[in-house]
């Protein structure tokens, strides 16, 4: 329970994908420009992290692993399953629910390229990547519970960041600095304000 | 050379795509959903260059939209009236009044590079947007074409060419008044103009004529000689620059023989 739990927090704060680890920046500041489109990012990244993590979990333990091809080819592999997995979500929210697929149309595509997930699949089955500090060999539950760990990491931080700019659109700054310059900076500060959870529990 | 290697990354790769790809095949006859056959072929005709000029989010927002009735036939502004006959068609409208003029893209100024005075010699990036930022360009004209070409680059058709004299040119038979090209001049001298009409005035300077007079040969002077001279009542020199009205014009040219600066132009010269 307590490594589980340990492994959520290194995942959800301490090594934060978007503020410490500086993956998925792309979407990042391009969605995080209204708060509702980043409520609606942030879902469909926890729903197809999960499930990408999940698939290529699989994918390595049962083919690449024991073929002894995985070193160079999980990431070819990988792309391909998350790529795979988009579509067949977005064919399944099409069908279920049209509203919900209106309101996530634009996003679902977009997560097929978006670094994130792959990062995210990567490392639950090959934890460490990022230095985590924690031993390789996750099973199913921990690289799962890595893998939501991430993906609220990320909600958490764009939504928060949607908060932040939305405020900064109506602020009196320096035409200079107004849209992306700014963004960049409090970027840069939120991320060494984040840079005060390392070492929390020795991880 | 260790062949296995290559044989077991093959059969890898290839099964998990076989895989997924029979999946994701299954999954869309489970999962097929009914569109209106008509959003297809509405979107087949549509350009499908995603400007954004209807104002709805794509061409297939727009196919979308003028099936639902939301958007009319005519919504697509790059397709211009052959699209708008052919969306008709497939809606089962009477299309043979479908015509409306075409607008097209010009450039309202005449100051090419021989004309118009310079304050300073730019020497950045040849970008119109960033000319602009230094001191409000080099020109001594504060409403003259910087010639650096940003409408150029921002044309998705490559309408645009620039002149010998150094100003942009647009080719109407590409020109599908998509309106990029208007977004991105930092100057704001690119307009639509309706296709049929001949007579434009090529200058945007409201500053009075003496100080046009001095910085560029092609700018109008608000002279009114052109307002003395029209029949029609079509031409007025409003704020220091002449302004038609497009209604009211018969493409008579006489304004364009009176211009003393020559920045009244006769289209038909220069179209051919
Ligand atoms: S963008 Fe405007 S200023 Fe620049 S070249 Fe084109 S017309 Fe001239
Ligand atoms: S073309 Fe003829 S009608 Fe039009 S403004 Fe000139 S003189 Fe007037």
């Amino acid at each position: 329970m307590e490594r589980l739990f340990l492994i959520f927090l290194a995942a959800f704060l301490i090594n934060n994908i978007l503020l410490i680890r500086f993956i998925a920046l792309c979407s990042f500041f391009g969605v995080s420009t209204n708060f509702e489109t980043s409520i609606g990012m942030s879902m469909a990244v926890v729903f197809v992290m999960t499930m990408a993590s999940a698939v290529c979990w699989g994918v390595w333990r049962f083919v690449l692993e024991p073929m002894g091809v995985g070193e160079f080819l999980y990431i070819p592999a990988f792309i391909l399953v998350i790529a795979a997995l988009v579509q067949f979500v977005e064919m399944v929210i099409k069908k279920v629910s049209p509203t919900l697929f209106k309101a996530m149309g634009i996003y679902l595509p977009l997560i097929t390229t978006n670094c994130a997930v792959l990062a995210a699949a990567t490392e639950s089955v090959k934890p460490g990547f990022w230095k985590l500090s924690l031993q390789y060999n996750y099973t199913l539950g921990e690289s799962l519970v890595h893998t939501v760990g991430v993906a609220l990491g990320y909600s958490l931080v764009i939504i928060m960041f949607a908060a932040m700019r939305e405020r900064i659109t109506i602020a009196p700054i320096p035409r200079s600095m107004r849209g992306f310059p700014i963004s960049f900076i409090a970027a840069g500060l939120s991320s060494l304000a984040f840079l005060g959870f390392k070492g929390l529990f020795g991880i | 050379m260790d062949t296995s290697m290559i044989v077991k990354a093959s059969i890898a790769l290839g099964g998990t795509g076989l895989i997924m790809g029979g999946l994701l095949a299954v999954a869309s006859k489970v999962f097929y959903v009914e569109v209106d056959a008509r959003v297809e072929l509405i979107r087949a005709v549509l350009p499908g260059i995603n400007c954004g000029a209807c104002g709805l989010p794509g061409c297939d927002g727009a196919a979308e939209a003028i099936v639902a009735g939301e958007a009319s036939n005519t919504a697509c502004v790059a397709g211009g009236s052959d699209v708008a006959k052919q969306i008709g068609a497939l809606l089962g409208m009477d299309v043979s009044e479908v015509t409306g003029v075409a607008n097209k893209a010009l450039v309202r100024c005449g100051g090419g590079k021989n004309e118009v005075a310079h304050r300073y010699i730019y020497d950045g990036q040849h970008d119109c947007q960033m000319a602009q930022q230094v001191s409000g360009g080099p020109l001594l004209c504060p409403y003259g074409c910087l010639g650096l070409g940003s409408c150029i680059t921002s044309c998705p058709f490559v309408a645009i060419t620039l002149g010998e004299d150094g100003l942009p040119k647009i080719d109407w038979d590409k020109c599908t008044s998509c309106g990029a090209c208007v977004k991105a001049c930092p100057r704001g001298i690119i307009s639509l103009v309706a296709e049929d009409k001949e007579v434009h005035v090529l200058c945007r300077s409201h500053n009075a004529g003496k100080e046009v007079r001095a910085v560029c040969k092609k700018g109008c002077i608000a002279c009114k000689a052109c307002e003395k001279v029209c029949e029609f009542d079509a031409i007025h020199v409003i704020d220091n620059l002449a302004v038609i009205d497009k209604d009211k014009c018969t493409d008579c040219k006489k304004c364009v023989e009176k211009c003393p600066t020559g920045c009244l132009a006769d289209l038909t010269a220069t179209r051919g």
